[in-house]
């Protein structure tokens, strides 16, 4: 059983490289019962999008790539 | 170093409440300060001052050739980071062939701060629920406590964050530029969105 440390590490880790399937069946089994570590999850994934989202850079980008 | 962060993200800006200016009438004042700003960032992100140097100099250059493009200085503004963005990657990506060596400062802390001695979340940090966060990226308010807990992060920290979150740049991109290995770079980027979840919950989505 993983702890909420061993699991966040997996969650973030997540967003960089792909986990391997044990790693993913303890983290599903984790991640059912724990709240905490279920939103440090969705918390992650908000970040990367709010970040790569932030005002205007994604337009400005597209118009430089022309 | 992590001071530059809060005045220089481009994520500072304040486009929905800065008056309408012509930029092609932008004052010599008004483009010192957004130079200013670039080179703040630029030095953030890459360690050599001339290079920084450089990158600034040429996204400021090629974006005032098309000042006549930008209604607003806010669109100048937001379109030089972004062509700042690029310049800074691709230093970074050219890289590979000279690495600079980096070392992992806090790699070797623990995360007491957030976990008990059996690894579990401490009461009173464990995360909980932060509501909608789908027009938050406009949200001016939101981007400078953003920067404020971006500023709070050790500096190794908050620039691989930014190299890959903001930069978007690969994993093994930035391993090879700072000549980091991979599970230190998992390290620093782990530590960095603790911290940083745990700094935006406080002071904006609230602790529930």
């Amino acid at each position: 059983m993983l702890s909420c440390e061993q699991a966040t590490r997996l969650l973030s880790e997540r967003q960089e490289r792909a986990l391997s399937l044990s790693e993913k069946t303890s983290l599903t089994m984790h991640t059912a019962m724990c709240s905490g570590c279920r939103q440090f999850g969705r918390q992650v994934v908000s970040l990367r999008e709010l970040v790569r989202s932030a005002p205007e850079s994604k337009k400005q980008k597209k118009s430089e790539d022309k | 170093m992590s001071a530059d962060i809060l005045s220089t993200s481009p994520l500072n800006d304040e486009s929905g409440t800065e008056p309408m200016t012509n930029a092609g009438t932008l004052s010599d004042q008004e483009i010192a300060n957004l130079r200013s700003q670039m080179l703040n960032f630029a030095r953030l992100q890459l360690d050599d001052p001339h290079l920084a140097e450089d990158a600034v100099q040429e996204a400021l250059a090629g974006a005032l050739r098309n000042a006549d493009s930008f209604t607003r200085s806010a669109s100048l503004k937001t379109w030089v980071f972004a062509i700042l963005k690029h310049k800074i990657a691709d230093v970074l990506r050219s890289r590979y062939r000279e690495p600079v060596r980096e070392e992992c400062k806090t790699c070797s802390q623990n995360d007491d701060e957030f976990f008990d001695d059996s690894g579990h979340w401490r009461a009173g940090v464990t995360p909980r629920r932060w509501g909608n966060t789908q027009e938050l990226a406009d949200k001016s308010d939101f981007w400078r406590v953003f920067d404020v807990c971006l500023e709070h992060l050790p500096a190794e920290q908050a620039r691989v964050f930014m190299m890959r979150e903001f930069i978007e740049l690969e994993s093994a991109e930035i391993c090879a530029s700072l000549e980091l290995s991979t599970s230190n770079l998992h390290v620093l980027l782990y530590r960095a969105r603790l911290k940083l979840r745990d700094c935006l919950s406080e002071n904006w989505f609230g602790r529930g």
